[in-house]
């Protein structure tokens, strides 16, 4: 869906006079940068120094489940309190909230799937410096420092990680307005600056001068004139004016990271993976927004916003989770990175009774990290790893892990703004079985409705949609249809009659319905942050509800930041009222509500037992639990191929495994060698979907002649293929947590030369992809990784050795891909027209030997579409392995049950030596001889049809 | 273990079914014309000779041959293809993926043996109907060939019309031509007028050939005045101008002869491109000039065809305006010049317009001009593109019309629209539709594309294999 269409009538005009500039790159102008944003302006202008706060060390109490501490700031008395919590696994929470709020502060709801569980802290020392915490067995500790205060987390003698060593805490807290004349007369004599040091009430001025007046001045800020110019009470942008009746309320806190010169994570920008300083330039900003033609290698925001990010060296990874559903900019400087850096503020000696902790030189690379919301509370986690893996597991236990989608969700699938009526898409669904392409999916976007009034349909394009899904039904094939958040206001409507007399619409500030423009011209917002709203909507998709649904049909959620064509930033405006709430306060979780009230509505209307699948253009941490993301209105350029590695490797890191770009692009119109590129590379990508702008020519595959056709039908096969290998990676990213598609020093977390590579990715942990993405490319240089380790070229099964740059010429129809030795990876290789086809076909199996001549792999079944893998233990899931020259087949769920037909068809060992006899052990003692081929030249032996069942244990000997 | 036994024998399915099989064994998914390669009990070879395999391999659910030819009845082989009799409608061939998929895809059930879908048998039915549809094509067809026949024959006759037309024409305009340089060259003191003293020098033209113009000789020669102005001047033109004898040639002659040289251009020029660029430029000022009359002047919708009217008569109807007579040579010419199909066939459309009403916009098509949209319900006429060329594939380039240079699209290509011509007994849009934003589709029938009718024998029983 694109952020705008001209065909919207008179309504928009005005709108898009002010928003088509004719260029094509985004337009900077409609969004804000720091400067713009006021707390982030004020919040920057505070440079690094002493924190004014002191820890209170009397005020400490230590319970069972947490520490509490108040803060004091030095400056205005305003005290904060500090709650410190060791969590199970390895983690730390950090919560600061003022001591005594005016009124309450948000603090995000739902987005934690539970109270995280806490463990026991244990006061390990105390004096008037500070205490020492232990932090559980591995000599890991937490020292809070009382004047400053800092905390920092040590392990041995080394520091992992410090907060407010650079004295960046800052909190506006809640106050009354003052517009007295007194404090007019007496600001006016302030600059700008002293304001701001008025704003944080805090000792940062390096000169120190004006020390004496401001202490004098109070507790109480500078209120009035000067500080409406700093947009604490109000503020406007471009034509819009915030209100804000809560006055300041942004929070501030730095983080160090000593050892650290990597930094991943933050999503959703369109950058590289590994995250750059903003020294210089602007801070990454954390607001989800609806941004037409989006630029890359910016730290602009986009749709969705999940405020993690990892930190990587040869020795830990980490994690910093910042639960705040607010504005958010994050800066990030770096040592290493430019310039000679000032002084290291982390080597500051923490020396107390018995403990004596030698800091890091200034030698050490170090990247410092800064915070900044708009509103709520700090509220952070730190996960202290220590390996990739255990943040991945960390991060799943507060938030959950990716949805396991039905198995038709990973195979291909076929969108476009728009397929115009049923004869379209039944013309479509053909064009694919003519050319022999597979596809599970075909989508219709806003134009399928009447009137972009959601849950119905154009009754003069899409007359019988039941016949439609039938005949799809028939094919074994499924649709996807839009439902946006943005409910046209109609009072014909049914939708928007309910949602008004339920009073669910969110609410502008003076207290009636929130209404803005979108597709459907004037609109309302629902609440869906009231769980009311989001159950009856929930409702409105079952099969009585939303009329003309059937069971192969299921949800796309754009628009959900929420886009406002004509709000500030295209976005609701901040004053806007969830309850008690401002949008201000919650605004990147909307898109998250949306997204979870439709798949709770498509679990619903199936009575709980069929998996949802709904994709979502906004998000926030924890929407990996309501199924797919994808990465936005792109461009059809050869550059936005590219980034679309890095960036949905940057959102698998925070959890959301289930992530694709556009393929082709959605604006402008892709060259053919695009096109397929694009195809070869979104065949190796989670969300493999197709899409194209409403005003782009058709690009169906068989569009561009019979040869591009063959290219596009081979790249959609390979992925068919795989299916069985992506629905185990989605098994275990559902169980663990573990990203499905993974920036290779996951893996290899030890080799600093992976730390930076985004043109190549791991699926799982056996294949390596390294798509082409350059135009006219004729050859790609792979790194692979692995000392020690071999690499099988999945197309031609010639072996390479790991931890070299590989050289791999390529011609159109190539697309790099590599099977780990050591690894075993089931395959399908009877493709059919869509996955539901091939259920219960025969598995074939890729033995990659390992240069010790072992392998292990996993079979994951189950039903692809329900509940009962969880609810009833209906899976199988088995350990393959090959070691002393046998390979087996081992339940390694005993507590599971389920009946396939499938069985084994072909065993492919590559790597291997020819044996003189193959035999088939299965458990009723049977023994068979297979037969084999042996190709000497590429070492691949080829076990023909053992047949046995693929649930079953069975054993094949090799003499 | 699913690989059931797989060498069934179509026969016997069948003759339990009907009672009435004739058919010979052979493995499932082959058709009648490989039989020969699948002899029972004999070591099978690959049909592409890779390789050699035993019998019991053909159809165990296992692909075994590079070619997928050892699995013609099961889903083994990515690259194989199975084959349904069909008896009763048209055997096929279908991908191997198709077999056993859950989806019935043979009218005859075949495809579907193991997948536990229950496909009924419609051959039978899809036989009927297609004979019936056939049967109503091969009369549409033949009734449309004749008509095509008339068609080609009436483009042939307006084509010799169009052409003396145009030697007329062409000799008119030179007469012309000569006219008014005799009238110039006459007229010595530039008055506008040919007195009898400006005559009398013509010794040429003396009526009774005695050596000397008199005065009354030459006012008779000015029809009994003393001067005339130009358009007297034709009457007497037409009198004198066989005898006329130029003086030395002049400036009016340099002027006129390029565009004499031009127009030989078009006629010589049978590569039809020429025109619709031309027409194009001229489209596209169109908004504010005047030329625009003179097209809509000409778009007459059906049953009003402008050829052969009067047009040619505007040509000379003033001396001085001569040059208008180039407009319509030249149309002429082009006409004359334009690839109308191998006999002509597609003449009669041209300067024609047809309509397609739909519930929001009227469609009109003018063949070799343009094609477009008006809203019905008030609007301005969109432009959906300007005659191209033939657009049809290499083996039948004429069943498609490509007309593009259209209005723009917001960030999009300019609007074009295809035509597919298919055989009808009338000349009708019968359908329009925008598959690409800004790229329309209409179908159009018409007599012009229907071929030579096959016998309705041949058609129906062609192609059935039993």
């Amino acid at each position: 869906m694109a952020a705008f269409i001209v065909r919207m009538g008179p309504l928009l005009v005005l709108w898009l006079a002010v928003f088509l500039s004719g260029t094509w790159a985004v337009d900077r102008g409609n969004f804000k940068t720091c400067d713009q944003s006021a707390f982030c302006k004020r919040q920057r202008a505070l440079k690094p120094g002493q924190s004014p706060y002191r820890a209170l060390l009397e005020t400490l109490e230590l319970t069972n489940t947490k520490l509490t501490l108040q803060l004091i700031n030095d400056n205005n008395k305003v005290r904060l309190l500090l709650e410190l919590y060791r969590l199970q696994g390895n983690m730390t929470r950090v919560k600061i909230n003022e001591l005594k709020p005016l009124k309450p502060r948000f603090e995000v709801p739902d987005v934690l799937i539970n109270d995280p569980p806490t463990e026991p802290l244990s006061l390990l020392s105390q004096d008037e410096n500070g205490v020492v915490l232990s932090l559980g067995a591995d000599s890991q500790w937490l020292i809070v420092s009382a004047k400053p205060f800092r905390l920092d987390i040590m392990e041995g003698r080394e520091v992992l990680l410090s907060l407010n060593s650079r004295g960046l805490l800052a909190f506006e807290h809640l106050r009354i307005r003052k517009d007295t004349i007194s404090y007019k007369i007496k600001n006016k004599v302030y600059s700008a600056w002293e304001n701001i040091k008025w704003v944080f009430s805090s000792q940062v001025d390096p000169e120190g001068a004006e020390k004496k007046e401001e202490t004098d001045a109070a507790n109480e800020p500078a209120e009035g004139e000067t500080a409406k110019e700093d947009g604490m009470w109000e503020e406007t942008f471009k034509s819009h004016t915030d209100n804000k009746p809560n006055g300041p309320s942004s929070i501030s806190l730095d983080f160090s990271l000593p050892g650290v010169e990597h930094v991943y994570g933050i999503p959703e920008h369109a950058d590289s993976l590994k995250l750059k300083t903003t020294d210089g330039g602007d801070p990454y900003r954390l607001f989800n927004l609806d941004v037409f033609q989006y630029e890359l290698f910016n730290p602009m925001a986009l749709y969705g916003a999940i405020p993690v990010m990892l930190s990587h060296s040869a020795q830990r990874t980490m994690g910093i989770f910042w639960l705040n559903a607010a504005e958010t900019w994050v800066d990030i400087s770096s040592n290493t990175a430019g310039k000679v850096r000032h002084t290291h503020t982390h080597t500051h000696l923490v020396n107390m009774e018995g403990y004596n902790y030698v800091q890091g030189s200034s030698e050490t690379p170090q990247t410092d990290v800064r915070w900044i919301s708009e509103s709520g509370i700090i509220d952070v986690f730190i996960m202290l790893g220590p390996t990739p893996t255990d943040v991945f597991s960390q991060y799943a236990s507060l938030t959950g892990t990716q949805a396991f989608p039905p198995l038709s969700a990973l195979a291909y699938h076929q969108c476009r703004w728009n397929y115009n009526d049923q004869e379209d898409v039944a013309a479509v669904d053909q064009g694919f079985d003519e050319h022999d392409i597979p596809y599970d999916f075909i989508w219709l976007d806003i134009e399928h409705t009447d009137g972009k009034r959601y849950f119905t349909w154009d009754p003069h394009k899409f007359p019988q949609p039941k016949d439609m899904l039938q005949g799809l039904m028939d094919k074994r094939r499924k649709m996807v249809t839009i439902v946006d958040p943005h409910i046209k206001v109609d009072s014909s409507y049914k939708i928007h009659n309910e949602i008004r007399s339920k009073g669910f619409y969110v609410k502008n500030k003076d207290g009636g319905d929130y209404e803005g423009w979108c597709w459907p011209g004037n609109s309302g917002y629902p609440d869906f942050t009231n769980p009311e709203m989001r159950a009856w909507w929930a409702s409105m998709f079952a099969y009585d509800q939303y009329a003309g649904s059937m069971e192969n049909m299921y949800t796309w959620n754009d628009m959900n930041e929420p886009s406002v064509f004509n709000g500030p930033e295209v976005t609701m405006h901040k004053d806007a009222l969830h309850g008690n709430w401002e949008n201000r306060d919650l605004h990147n979780l909307y898109g998250l509500y949306v997204q979870m009230a439709t798949a709770e509505g498509l679990i619903e209307r199936s009575g709980g037992v069929e998996r949802p699948f709904v994709l979502t253009r906004a998000f926030f941490a924890g929407s990996q639990r309501y199924g797919a993301v994808w990465t936005g209105d792109n461009t059809a350029e050869w550059e936005h191929l590219k980034i679309s590695i890095p960036m949905c490797l940057s959102l698998g890191l925070v959890g959301v495994s289930f992530c694709g770009a556009d393929v082709g692009g959605f604006f402008k119109s892709p060259s053919t060698e695009l096109l397929v590129r694009w195809y070869q590379t979104g065949a190796y990508q989670p969300f493999f979907r197709a899409h194209a702008h409403l005003d782009t020519p058709r690009r169906e595959p068989w569009l561009f002649g019979p040869e591009n056709t063959a290219l596009i039908r081979e790249a959609v096969r390979q992925r068919y293929a795989l299916l069985p290998y992506w629905y185990q990676l989605f098994y275990h990213a559902h169980h663990s947590g573990q990203p499905v598609m993974r920036p290779l020093w996951v893996e290899y977390p030890q080799d600093t030369a992976t730390f930076s590579m985004d043109d190549q990715f791991l699926l799982g942990r056996d294949l390596l992809v390294h798509p082409v993405t350059e135009e006219g490319g004729r050859g790609v240089t792979a790194y692979l990784p692995g000392k020690g380790e071999v690499w099988f070229d999945v197309h031609t099964f010639q072996k390479h050795n790991g931890a070299q740059n590989l050289y791999i010429p390529v011609t159109i129809s190539s697309i790099p891909v590599f099977q780990r030795g050591g690894s075993i990876i089931p395959r399908k290789a009877r493709v059919r027209r869509s996955s539901s086809c091939m259920e219960h076909d025969p598995y074939t199996l890729f033995v990659a030997l390992s240069p010790k001549r072992f392998a292990q792999g996993e079979l994951y079944i189950d039903d692809g579409h329900t509940f009962n893998f969880d609810k009833q233990k209906q899976f199988i899931h088995r350990r393959l392995s090959f070691a002393n020259k046998a390979l087996s087949s081992r339940n390694l769920a005993p507590g599971s049950q389920f009946i396939t037909p499938s069985w084994i068809e072909k065993i492919v060992i590559l790597g291997a030596s020819k044996p003189s006899k193959a035999t088939l052990k299965t458990p009723d003692g049977k023994e068979n001889l297979l037969e084999f081929e042996f190709d000497a030249s590429m070492s691949v032996l080829t076990l023909r049809k053992p047949g046995v069942n693929a649930g079953v244990d069975w054993t094949v000997v090799l003499q | 273990m699913s690989c059931a036994l797989l060498l069934l024998l179509t026969s016997l399915a069948l003759a339990m079914g009907t009672g009435a099989a004739v058919e010979i064994q052979r493995p499932r998914g082959v058709p009648q014309s490989k039989r020969q390669f699948y002899e029972e009990n004999k070591p099978f070879t690959c049909l592409d000779g890779s390789s050699t395999i035993p019998f019991d391999r053909v159809n165990d659910d296992y692909c075994d041959c590079r070619d997928g030819s050892d699995e013609p009845g099961t889903a083994a082989c990515p690259n194989g293809s199975f084959h349904c009799s069909n008896a009763g409608f048209r055997p096929a061939f279908i991908p191997s993926s198709r077999i056993n998929d859950g989806i019935c895809d043979c009218c005859d059930t075949t495809d579907e043996y193991n997948s536990g879908a229950t496909c009924q048998n419609t051959c039978r039915e899809m036989g009927r109907k297609e004979r019936e549809s056939l049967q109503i094509m091969a009369e549409i067809t033949k009734e449309g060939f004749l008509l095509k026949q008339q068609l080609i024959h009436e483009a042939k006759r307006g084509q010799e019309d169009k052409q003396v037309k145009q030697k007329e024409l062409i000799r008119m305009e030179k007469d012309k031509t000569r006219m008014a340089e005799a009238f110039l060259e006459l007229d010595d003191d530039s008055d506008g007028y040919v007195s009898v003293a400006e005559l009398q020098s013509h010794l040429e033209l003396d009526p009774d050939s005695d050596g000397s113009l008199t005065e009354t000789e030459t006012q008779g020669l000015l029809g009994g005045e003393g001067k005339v102005d130009t358009s007297t001047f034709e009457t007497v033109w037409s009198i004198i101008k066989d005898q006329y004898l130029s003086e030395v040639s002049t400036y009016v002659m340099k002027t006129y002869t390029p565009q004499e040289e031009q127009s030989r251009d078009f006629v010589s020029d049978h590569d039809s491109d020429h025109y619709p660029e031309d027409y194009a430029g001229e489209e596209e000022d169109v908004e504010d000039d005047e030329e625009d009359d003179h097209e809509e002047e000409e778009e007459k919708v059906v049953g009003n065809p402008h050829i052969g009217g009067e047009g040619p008569e505007l040509g000379y109807r003033s001396l001085i305006y001569g040059p208008e007579c180039i407009w319509v040579c030249r149309n002429l010419e082009k006409e004359i010049g334009f690839d109308f199909g191998p006999s002509a066939e597609f003449a009669y459309l041209y300067s024609q317009c047809y309509e397609l009403s739909t519930s929001e916009y009227i469609y009109r098509l003018c063949p070799f001009n343009r094609v477009s949209q008006k809203p019905k319900f008030g609007g301005s006429e969109t432009n959906l593109g300007l005659w191209g060329q033939w657009a049809g594939p290499e083996d039948n380039l004429y069943s498609m019309m490509k007309y593009d240079h259209g209005q723009g699209c917001w960030q999009g290509p300019n609007r074009s629209t295809t035509v597919k011509l298919t055989c009808g007994k009338e000349t009708v849009v019968t359908s329009t539709s925008e598959p690409s934003r800004c790229e329309y589709l209409m179908e159009f029938t018409t007599p012009a594309v229907c071929q030579e009718p096959a016998s309705l024998d041949e058609v129906l029983h062609g192609h059935t294999e039993l």
